[in-house]
């Protein structure tokens, strides 16, 4: 097995890097794919809560990179689907613990025995977001509609052609898909977001996907459930569409129009 | 047609100083500027320059040059300010003698290059293509040269040169033309949307540049001394 690692990476924080790495993770695992998520955000440890693991960390990513913990002691397999590991970072110590050829040693163990490396860049464009970025085949580039966001975004695809080992090395550059969180159509109605053309305007590059701005991804996160296996959630279905065009099918862009308020909620005014 | 037979023609050559030859330092910085651009030289000619350099007065030596040279890539076709001495040894092996230190080599002695070296055609001052969006962060700089882009250019980036800047997409981030000094360059785009332009060091802000041309295809130009923008 030859697993392929993907970077989920924005620049910006706070954009739904953590909550989109471990959806596209768990979605990429219900499909039958062994995938492994690891936090590279050393120091500011999310992604265990995310996945609702956070009372099982014994090791973590540092530990294996220092050698002082085995691999398969650090992973923790996830209780709801089999195919599904987490691989938390450690929250006492900084980025500077990323050392670039020990990440390689842990990425290379990976490779052999999971199709998926999913890795859950830190914000910002230093240290620890780029040695998540720099061993990736293909980044995904979280971003939400608005100016500054998209802005940060140009920028780490700048870095993604620069600064990657493929781009050192001169091999196939590493491939770029779009995806678009915390979607408001209603406010892009209103002109308070950038709309999707805006965006893809400006990045030109494809687009995986648009996850709609919801609640049930707080309640997700909050419960420590990856929100693709919450089945209603307008935002879960987005991302198993966008898992799903990532591995080559071709979907429908949904969830694009404001929610149609229901019969009863027009005639009684706002509930 | 005996007139046809010789003809004149200039050419880029490089110049490598005899005495750095065998510093370990230059050999690496000479492997890492290669590496930066291995077409501009492979094959290229490099003349040895002998100037206040006592070796090389034996044919061996500029064997042993010529082979390290090509471990690079490059080919040594002659050498320059030679002592006697040093020229008959460099004939030994071959290689031509160029004039001294002329920065335009258009008085050459009679060529008489290696049979297995062919000559490589001039190099003009080559336009700066570039094909990719420029992003954010980014800076792309086109020394003595034009600067084409046929992407757009981010926010946040900026595209430089010395010659004219074209764009063939959108102009987003700052374009600064004529960069070495020259009053006559020119920024073309197909979409101004810029955050600011300058030529030769005259500069407008994008709230200085004219709202009925944002997001149309402009030129911009130096007219006594002030920076005018029209539509193409």
């Amino acid at each position: 097995m030859a697993g392929k690692v993907i970077v989920l990476t924005s620049g910006k924080g706070g954009v739904g890097k953590t909550t989109s790495a471990a959806a596209f993770a768990a979605g990429l695992s219900l499909r039958g794919h062994r995938t492994v998520v690891i936090d590279f955000d050393v120091g500011l440890r999310n992604l265990d809560l995310i996945m609702g693991c956070e009372r099982r960390v014994v090791f973590d990513f540092i530990n294996v990179i220092n050698g002082d913990a085995k691999l398969n002691q650090a992973l923790i397999k996830d209780k709801r689907n089999d195919n599904l590991f987490i691989f938390p970072t450690s929250q006492t110590r900084d980025k500077d613990a990323l050392k670039r050829d020990g990440v390689e040693r842990v990425l290379e163990e990976l490779k052999d025995s999971f199709d998926y490396i999913v890795c859950d860049s830190p914000a910002g464009i230093e240290h620890g977001a780029l040695t998540a970025m720099y061993f990736a085949d293909s980044a995904i580039i979280v971003t939400n509609p608005e100016v500054s966001s998209v802005r940060d975004s140009d920028r780490i695809i700048g870095l993604l052609a620069s600064k990657s080992r493929r781009a050192e090395f001169n091999l196939e550059p590493v491939a770029v898909h779009l995806l678009l969180a915390r979607y408001s159509p209603e406010r892009v109605r209103k002109g308070e977001m950038l709309t999707i053309d805006d965006v893809k305007e400006i990045l030109s590059i494809p687009l995986l996907g648009v996850i709609p701005e919801s609640e049930s991804v707080l309640r997700a996160s909050n419960t420590g459930t990856p929100i693709v296996f919450d089945e209603e959630s307008p935002a879960g279905r987005a991302y198993h569409d966008a898992v799903a065009r990532f591995l080559g099918e071709q979907r429908e862009m949904r969830f694009l129009q404001p929610e149609r308020r229901s019969f009863f909620r027009t005639l009684f005014g706002r509930v | 047609m005996a007139a046809n037979l010789v003809q004149g023609a200039v050419f880029t050559v490089m110049v490598v100083r005899a005495g750095m030859l065998r510093d370990p330092a230059f050999e690496l910085e000479l492997a890492e500027q290669i590496q930066r651009s291995p077409r501009f030289f492979l094959n290229a000619p490099v003349v040895l320059d002998l100037k206040d350099v006592a070796e090389f007065t034996r044919e061996a030596e500029f064997a042993e040059a010529r082979e390290s040279l090509r471990r690079h890539t490059l080919t040594l076709i002659g050498v320059q300010n030679a002592a006697p001495g040093q020229l008959q040894a460099a004939a030994a092996a071959r290689l031509a003698s160029f004039a001294p230190n002329s920065p335009q080599p258009n008085r050459v002695s009679p060529r008489e290059p290696s049979r297995d070296t062919p000559p490589r055609p001039a190099v003009a001052v080559k336009t700066r293509l570039v094909t990719q969006p420029v992003r954010s962060g980014t800076q792309i700089y086109a020394r003595g040269a034009d600067l084409v882009v046929t992407a757009a250019v981010s926010p946040g980036a900026e595209i430089i040169a010395d010659g004219n800047i074209h764009v063939y997409g959108a102009l987003r981030g700052r374009a600064l033309a004529g960069a070495g000094g020259d009053v006559d360059a020119r920024i073309f785009c197909s979409r101004l949307e810029a955050e600011l332009v300058s030529i030769a060091g005259r500069y407008l802000v994008s709230e200085q540049l004219p709202p009925e041309q944002q997001g149309l295809a402009v030129q911009i130009a130096l007219v006594d001394e002030r920076l005018t923008v029209t539509r193409n």
